[in-house]
């Protein structure tokens, strides 16, 4: 069991590295999706991986797993959905914008936009 | 129980929920609602103050529950700081963007309350699994608003800044799992208790968990490897949201100063002092490689932004050594800092919003209409961010080469901070002069007067009669003399800050000892 968690969290870390290195926001999305259930899951397995146990137990000699990295798991579950949510519409936002899907916005984007651009939205 | 700790998270965070309400409301009211709130907020953070300068840690337990086991939010020193900063900031940011900069969306204001509970949340918790929550809290907000107004250079700087945060979060993520699973809780004065006591095969874990958090405090307070987000997000963001973002760095550095003082200070056995020996040289690169950038930008945002990472470099040289002395220096050092570089951008913006198609680039344009006033104030600001003498930066750095007399290195120390601050003061005498004196030929006629032409302001943002917003630069430029003025009494305190993060035993005994009774202790074992 132990083995099976850590090969997940492993494989997990790995293709999310990799995507999240790609040039389109769409892989890098993906990317940071797979590097935050890693992230749960590792964060799930932080108080050692038991099987078999009741869930939660108020009797003194039944064990039960540790139930704190359960709600820190849906803590930090809520959060990266809600922010995978966020940088979803927000690719799309820049794809519309930029007309690139790439995380530079393309080759056409000119070094010093600031300058032209940044005024549009300042009142 | 008193429930002063918690009024800094609960204000903003009722201000935002109201404001999310009345969304429709006329933006009048809606300002009058954020400022009252950020007026009110200042008189919490002065209170605040108050009962911090008494020394004895005040802890506040959410929801009753006793120490260890549920959240607890700390008043001290440090804390009181970082909120009374964050209240000055907030509140010329607020009074700035009323001008006309909340305009660009629906829900500034209530983005911008969101934000300040975020922040003021870091610096109060008690908890490390409840700072990540409130960084989580400060940086959506701050998505929010770095995205205010629209428009392809925001929306592409933004899109870099929320998927390197997003990242950030993971690795926070997998490092509070490393922590919890060394260490068994996430209580700050508890881990401090058992950072000492860790032996046997989870020595590396807490070791790796240590430099894990390292690594994402160092994102967020822009330090060398990580910094380069910065330039360009401060450089895109809307004036007021890029000077509420100059506390933003401070977040990292606050979280660095309390968790390797309080959860893994150097002298724990099992990290021998890694913190510190790693941090020192990533604090003089920073310094090095930002002083470089800051002569090489071509606005004056941009040259701003990477002074911003010159002093957190300064600020990080100091807290790297972890002595007291240089805690204090490195404390006053950031108090200064953060309030003239949000003063800079705030200023920036004003001086852009009368050099027409060019804004704040270093080249040639129409004479500002108001050069008096505006050249003077950046005058001021340029002599103080860079450390001239009247000013708390000559002070700060003073202190900070003062306590670093001891440390090894000290000709590194010295020479880099010296000389970073030569690159910035000349950094800044090129953009000063580039702006205010090379003009294009078609100057203004009535130089200065407030009967400026209105036909004449191309922006989109508020038409100009006179300079509206410069009462917020004023604002902050006259807390930076206020911070040269009473340097002695702020010295004292930060003194006083840095002897309570030194022996972290009052903040530990203080947590654990005074919470609620536990009616059955054994009904908690896991």
């Amino acid at each position: 069991m132990e083995l099976l968690v850590t090969l997940s969290v492993g494989v997990l870390v790995a293709g999310g590295v990799f995507l999240l290195l790609r040039a389109r926001t769409f892989s890098t999305i993906l990317g940071l999706a797979l590097l935050s259930y890693a992230a749960n899951l590792f964060l799930f397995a932080s108080s050692y991986v038991r099987t078999g146990l009741a869930p939660i137990s108020s009797l003194k000699d039944v064990p039960f797993p540790d139930p704190l990295p359960q709600a820190l798991v849906l803590t930090a579950i809520v959060i990266s959905f809600g922010m995978t949510g966020f940088v979803v519409v927000l690719s799309l936002r820049a794809y519309a914008d930029l007309g690139s899907d790439h995380v530079d916005g393309g080759g056409d984007l000119p070094a010093d936009a600031g300058t032209a651009d940044a005024r549009e939205g300042s009142g | 129980m008193s429930h002063l700790p918690i009024l800094p998270v609960l204000l903003p965070a009722l201000t935002a929920v109201a404001l999310l309400i009345f969304a429709r409301i006329a933006i009048a009211t809606q300002r009058a609602i954020s400022i009252l709130s950020m007026l009110a907020m200042v008189g919490v953070a002065v209170a605040l103050v108050a009962e911090a300068s008494s020394g004895v840690p005040l802890p506040y337990y959410l929801g009753d529950w006793p120490a260890p086991f549920g959240i607890v939010l700390v008043l001290d020193r440090l804390a009181a700081l970082m909120v009374g900063l964050t209240a000055v900031i907030g509140l010329a940011t607020v009074l700035f963007a009323a001008h006309g900069w909340d305009l660009g969306g629906r829900n500034f204001h209530a983005l911008l309350h969101f934000q300040i509970m975020g922040l003021n949340g870091a610096f109060l918790t008690g908890d490390i699994f409840n700072l990540f929550v409130f960084f989580e809290i400060l940086l959506i907000a701050s998505y929010g608003l770095m995205l205010h107004g629209g428009g392809r250079e925001r929306v592409g700087a933004g899109l870099h800044y929320v998927v390197l945060n997003l990242a950030g979060s993971a690795l926070f993520v997998i490092g509070l799992g490393m922590v919890y699973g060394s260490l068994g809780t996430l209580n700050m004065a508890d881990l401090a208790t058992r950072v000492g006591e860790v032996g046997g095969g989870l020595d590396a874990a807490t070791r790796a968990a240590a430099m894990l958090l390292l690594v994402v405090f160092a994102l967020k307070a822009a330090l060398l490897p990580l910094y380069f987000w910065l330039p360009r997000t401060y450089g895109a963001a809307c004036a007021p949201v890029a000077a509420l973002f100059a506390i933003m760095t401070k977040v990292g550095v606050y979280s660095i100063v309390r968790v390797y003082t309080l959860v893994f200070p150097g002298d724990a056995p099992v990290l021998d002092g890694l913190p510190g020996q790693v941090l020192l040289p990533i604090a003089l690169a920073t310094i090095v490689l930002a002083a470089l950038g800051a002569l090489a930008a071509r606005t004056l945002r941009g040259m701003v932004a990477n002074l911003l990472v010159v002093s957190v470099g300064v600020m990080m040289t100091a807290i790297a050594l972890f002595t007291e002395e240089a805690l204090a220096a490195g404390l006053f050092y950031m108090v200064h800092s953060t309030l003239i570089v949000a003063a800079l951008f705030l200023l920036i913006e004003l001086i852009a919003g009368e050099r027409g198609e060019v804004r704040d680039a270093l080249a040639p344009a129409p004479q500002v209409r108001h050069p008096a006033l505006l050249g003077t104030l950046f005058f001021v600001a340029a002599a103080a961010i860079g450390g001239l003498p009247p000013f708390g930066g000559f002070l700060g750095k003073v202190y900070v080469l003062q306590s670093a007399s001891g440390a090894p290195g000290v000709p590194w120390i010295w020479g880099i901070v010296l000389g970073g601050s030569l690159l910035g003061m000349l950094a800044l005498a090129r953009g000063g002069s580039a702006v205010f004196w090379k003009t294009a030929v078609e100057e203004d006629a009535d130089g200065g007067t407030a009967e400026a032409p209105a036909t004449e302001a191309p922006t989109v943002g508020p038409t100009w009669s006179v300079p509206h917003g410069v009462g917020s630069t004023v604002l902050l430029l006259a807390a930076v003399t206020a911070v040269a003025l009473l340097a002695g009494p702020l010295a004292r305190y930060t003194d006083a800050a840095a002897a309570q993060l030194a022996d972290p035993s009052g903040y530990i005994g203080a947590v654990l000892d005074g919470g609620p009774e536990v009616a059955d202790p054994e009904g908690y074992g896991g």
